[in-house]
């Protein structure tokens, strides 16, 4: 693939796309996520948005902050929605009533992704419709108030998984979803963070460009100020701190290649990133360790995939 | 009806399922979409669309979705990005598709379905009754009710150019009889694709998805927005009770073969009516000169356009009989009437201030078998129901 990568920020196109006035939270990390998608997407891109804080906080009626066509259906059937307009561009195209390349770009957040809508999505993928899906993941419910899904970490404080005398929070590792997704031998998975804007521009790119061969998928994580419970000015170095930590890992898997986009030498211990976190702040020393171990494993599988050190020990 | 004879003469029928039929109709339309999970009764509709699309018959993506849930999501999604678009179903199947129900007429997708009734579970039936469409009456979605495989290919034309007039678009349900209807064979005359075209001219969602002048579906919107939106689909749903009735004039002298948007049989003198629906009416049609000739003097009623609800019509037919006995094929358990039908009649004789006794039979629940002098039975009630009058629902046919 002939991909022309973006090498710094001055490379993205300038055109706004994802435009202020929308409800997000204040220190919500999805803005800009959105806001740089968009732009390397542009104008002729049509957007599905399963339901979740993003579609409620970018469409109060009669406002939107999207300048791309833009559909919001139900909560569990953005990879089906997306399917059908893709469908539809190909059939409308065959029989000229439509003369014109049209990419489909679907988002999710994680309830929507990995728990309600992960038939409607298995089901895109499997049939390999041309649509390039966005998990923008903040690992709860949020936009209902902080449930747990099946995408929140180990330890994680829930409004459904709290810590009391007998729960210690979340007791259940975080689904994987990417390789689920990858199971499904589409050409491109990448997860991504806000905290390497590059490394994700460059993500969303080549999965738009692959699209001409089948689906794609971008898991990004999102720090959530109110969900996470940190001041809202850390939503970035939280970002930062979760690669550097080994919490989250930076890979693609381009055509079956597995590949750490982002490798960490010396990383930092959990601990640094779960402190400013009011949803770990129950853990106790035991546990802080517990995770440790679960992110020393999860840095040794990788690196076994890698067939080298990409990923280095706690400095 | 003469210009029927001419019709007959140029056209030779084929023959045909009610699901074939469909199939049929869906070809002539040149839908763009065709998005459906397979369900007994239904699946042979999906099937010999498959089989056109594969022969080259009919230039259509299909989507195999993995649930009626998709299914009408993804017909959502094509919709809105301009496709002439189609799906059917049945029964668990329409039971599954009831959020997203809601959201297409909410969003006014002029999306068409054909639904071969079924039986809801449990226990699991696949035969014949009304439960899922009548769970699925107030989505906000047209409903015809159709009688004949004929009718079906006539009214899936029909209901394109419904849902996709700018003043309307509105889903249509097109529903019939599971297995009765769906897997019998009748003469159907299809027509020619041109001129199923010229009189059904593709017109795209005129807001769809559209780089060029983009536009944002499906907002959330506060209660100072949602109400006037849900206000706008009543007043399109009360708009499509005449475009209905125009359509389908416009389709006699098109091709021939009209329905109204109801039929009455036999209802000049007579004393009492009932009223059914697909093939009960069709079978009541073949019952009720005999019972007139032992004095009987019962009309039918036949339900066609069920949503919109015909009300000045009906108030009109049943201004002139002393009794109405609804059939319902459907139970609405715990409700004064139990029939659902039923109370729609008795809310109607009370807004009219009609004078008339109505009786509610329930009939026909998971395909109980129904035969000529059951029906006959049905029209000795609805006679006798002039002077007495039932005031509870009455349970046809199960064994107590």
């Amino acid at each position: 693939m002939s991909t022309k990568l973006y090498r710094s920020l001055f490379d993205f196109p300038r055109e706004e796309r994802f435009v202020s006035g929308h409800r997000l939270c204040a220190g919500c990390t999805i803005g800009p996520v959105m806001r740089l998608l968009t732009k390397i997407a542009g104008k002729d891109a049509i957007i599905v948005n399963a339901t979740g804080c993003l579609e409620v906080s970018s469409t109060p009626y009669p406002y939107t902050s999207w300048r791309n066509p833009w559909i919001h259906v139900a909560f569990e059937n953005a990879g089906a929605v997306a399917s059908g307009v893709e469908a539809a561009i190909k059939m409308l195209k065959k029989k000229g009533m439509l003369n014109k390349d049209i990419k489909v770009i679907a988002i999710g957040g994680d309830g929507g992704t990995v728990d309600i809508g992960l038939q409607a999505l298995s089901g895109m993928l499997e049939r390999g419709h041309k649509v390039m899906y966005v998990l923008y993941d903040n690992e709860a419910y949020m936009n209902t108030g902080i449930q747990r899904s099946g995408a929140t970490p180990y330890g994680a404080w829930t409004t459904t998984t709290p810590a009391g005398k007998v729960w210690r929070g979340e007791w259940r590792p975080k689904k994987d979803i990417d390789a689920i997704v990858a199971a499904h031998r589409v050409p491109y998975v990448a997860t991504a963070s806000p905290a390497y804007p590059i490394d994700l521009a460059n993500k969303f790119k080549k999965a738009l460009d692959y699209l001409e061969e089948g689906p794609t998928f971008v898991h990004v994580l999102i720090p959530c100020t109110t969900g996470w419970r940190f001041d809202p000015s850390l939503g970035i170095k939280l970002a930062r701190l979760a690669v550097e930590t080994g919490m989250w890992i930076l890979y693609e898997i381009d055509h079956g290649t597995f590949r750490v986009t982002y490798p960490v030498k010396k990383r930092k211990p959990v601990k640094e990133y779960l402190k400013p976190q009011g949803r770990f702040r129950h853990l106790t020393e035991e546990e802080i360790e517990k995770i440790q171990k679960l992110v020393d494993q999860e840095v040794e599988r990788i690196n076994k995939i890698v067939g080298k050190e990409v990923i280095g020990p706690v400095a | 009806m003469a210009s029927l004879e001419v019709a007959k003469e140029v056209k030779k029928p084929k023959p045909l399922s009610t699901n074939s039929a469909v199939a049929y109709a869906v070809k002539d339309l040149d839908v763009d979409v065709v998005s459906a999970y397979p369900i007994t009764p239904q699946t042979t509709v999906v099937e010999k669309i498959a089989d056109f699309i594969a022969n080259g018959e009919l230039d259509a993506e299909m989507i195999h979705v993995e649930s009626e849930h998709s299914a009408l999501s993804a017909a959502i999604g094509a919709a809105a990005t301009g496709a002439r678009t189609f799906t059917a179903t049945a029964s668990q199947g329409l039971a599954l598709m009831h959020e997203i129900l809601h959201i297409a007429s909410g969003m006014r997708m002029p999306i068409v379905m054909s639904v071969a009734m079924r039986a809801l579970s449990a226990p699991i039936s696949i035969w014949n009754d009304h439960s899922d469409v009548m769970n699925a009456r107030d989505a906000g979605w047209i409903i015809y009710f159709v009688s004949s495989a004929q009718e079906a290919y006539d009214t899936i034309i029909q209901a394109f150019k419904l849902a996709e007039d700018p003043d309307i678009l509105l889903p249509v349900m097109v529903a019939y009889d599971g297995y009765v209807m769906s897997h019998t064979i009748e003469p159907v005359i299809t027509e020619d694709r041109d001129e199923v075209l010229k009189f059904a001219p593709k017109r795209p969602f005129p807001y769809r998805l559209d780089p060029d002048n983009p536009v944002t579906m499906g907002p959330i919107a506060d209660p100072n927005w949602f109400y006037e939106i849900k206000y706008q689909q009543v007043m399109a749903m009360e708009r499509a009770l005449e475009k209905a009735r125009e359509i389908d004039e416009e389709f006699r002298k098109t091709f021939g073969r009209g329905y109204g948007i109801y039929e009455c049989f036999m209802c000049d003198d007579a004393e009492a009516l009932i009223v059914a629906k697909t093939s009960y009416a069709a079978t009541l049609k073949t019952i009720l000169p005999k019972m007139w000739e032992k004095g009987y003097k019962v009309g039918l009623l036949r339900l066609r356009l069920y949503r919109p609800f015909p009300v000045e019509d009906f108030k009109n037919i049943l201004d002139k009989v002393d009794a109405v006995l609804v059939i319902d094929r459907a139970i609405s358990y715990g409700a004064p009437l139990q029939g659902p039908l039923a109370m729609e009649f008795s809310s109607l004789i009370v807004k009219e201030d009609l004078k008339l006794n109505l009786t509610s039979v329930v009939a026909g629940i998971g395909q109980r078998r129904m035969i000529d002098s059951d029906f006959e039975n049905l029209v000795k009630l609805a006679w006798e129901s002039r002077t007495k009058k039932y005031d509870r629902t009455i349970f046809y046919g199960v064994r107590l």
